[in-house]
């Protein structure tokens, strides 16, 4: 019992430094998909393989940051009025590059993921961190904390996508885990599987909150 | 290509390939706004609206971009045009329905980021659907993702009486619902051909 009581002294002396806490945050506190439950869509379109889900979790964190860091540096600029619009344009903006950037990169991949690479323009993740933290903060931070919503949201998206592959396909990033013996389970890889996936993990998510609250 | 029937286009946006249990668009609204049945229905009304709308404006903007040649304009046109569109139907709704207004609340706005509408106009796009095609799948879609809104909002409004662990309650419930619901919904694959 007296390894779990250092750890938390380490993430409580983290949490005491400022920019640490604003990259911390997105990580565990405040997780994009597991706490603040936003950006389903492809949380639960593209994550039925692990090479996938980690794809997918990257182009978003490079739009999030990417959008992060212009949406602080213009915050002066824009009109209250418009903000939101504003944001959108430089959301969709930065996600038309990432999309020929995929493409340019692997055409297999792009067409796995297909139109789920431009839905990221509507992420809500993206706007409300645009919305919500780079409009009133200094560009510095503003990094940071895109880097750390965009890590707890590969994570995430990662902690659906292996387990789906292993129990749906056998492989994990396309490898064979198993002897031919193994019966997949197919649902696993269908939409329902998704569902069922990220049910159990919010599950796991909860009891675990509900554990550290209760010590 | 085989030609699409629009019967056969209508039953694949609404029921084979609905657009919230078999794509996961429109996840959002599909988890935030469920609880009551009421509102349930007049969102999903509401985003059938905008769909209509939004598909036939992606039809002409596509075809434009097309004959200027400049596809990588495409997202951000179409991102555009729908924001209009929403706002457009938030100032028709606050004049005409102050209730229904106040019900969907911060989810009326939203819309603007509803992946089912982007989705639906890129889709579209790719499959090069004519006109009346795209406004065909623009209704299946819509339908369908009223069809799951209701089912949905209907077992949560049943499941408000039962007797469920606490750690289960909320999103977590919502989704192995979604779950079952979309187990179901594969029933009707190899519906209309």
């Amino acid at each position: 019992m007296n390894k779990p009581s250092e750890k938390k002294g380490f993430f409580a002396t983290l949490e005491e430094n400022p920019s640490a806490d604003t990259f911390l945050r997105g990580l565990w506190k405040d997780n994009p998909v597991f706490v603040q439950v936003l950006g389903m869509c492809p949380v639960l379109a593209v994550t039925n393989t692990a090479e996938n889900a980690l794809a997918m979790g990257l182009a978003t964190a490079f739009v999030m940051l990417m959008s992060n860091v212009l949406v602080s540096s213009l915050r002066r600029f824009i009109p209250k009025q418009v903000r939101i619009a504003s944001y959108i344009l430089i959301i969709a903006t930065f996600v038309t590059i990432t999309d020929y950037a995929i493409m340019a990169i692997s055409v297999e991949l792009h067409k796995s993921l297909g139109a789920f690479i431009s839905l990221i323009v509507v992420n809500c993740l993206i706007l409300s961190r645009a919305e919500a933290f780079a409009s009133k903060n200094t560009i510095g931070r503003s990094v940071l904390d895109a880097l750390g919503m965009g890590v707890g949201f590969t994570f995430a998206l990662l902690c659906l996508g292996v387990v789906r592959e292993v129990l749906g396909n056998g492989s994990i990033f396309g490898l064979a885990l198993f002897p031919d013996t193994f019966q997949e389970w197919i649902v696993m890889i269908l939409p329902a599987g998704g569902f069922f996936t990220l049910a159990i993990w919010l599950l796991l998510f909860n009891i675990i909150n509900q554990k550290r609250a209760a010590t | 290509m085989k030609e699409e029937s629009l019967w056969y286009i209508f039953i694949n946006a609404s029921l084979i390939n609905n657009f919230v249990l078999a794509y996961f668009l429109g996840i959002c609204p599909f988890l935030g706004v469920s609880g009551k049945l009421e509102t349930a229905t007049k969102m999903g009304g509401a985003v059938t609206f905008v769909m209509l709308i939004s598909s036939v404006c992606a039809y002409g903007i596509n075809a434009f971009l097309t004959a200027v040649g400049a596809p990588f304009l495409q997202l951000i046109s179409f991102i555009v045009v729908i924001a209009s569109t929403v706002q457009l139907v938030e100032m028709f709704v606050r004049k005409m329905s102050p209730a229904l207004f106040r019900a969907l609340g911060i989810f009326l706005p939203l819309i603007t980021t509803n992946c089912a509408i982007l989705g639906l106009a890129l889709f579209q796009t790719q499959k090069g659907y004519g006109f009346v095609e795209s406004l065909t799948y623009a209704l299946g879609a819509g339908a369908g993702f009223t069809l799951a809104l209701v089912l949905i909002a209907g077992l949560r409004e049943r499941l408000d009486f039962a007797d469920v662990p606490g750690t289960v309650k909320g999103t977590a419930l919502t989704l192995l619902i979604a779950g079952i619901l979309s187990l179901s919904f594969m029933g009707f694959a190899g519906l209309g051909g």
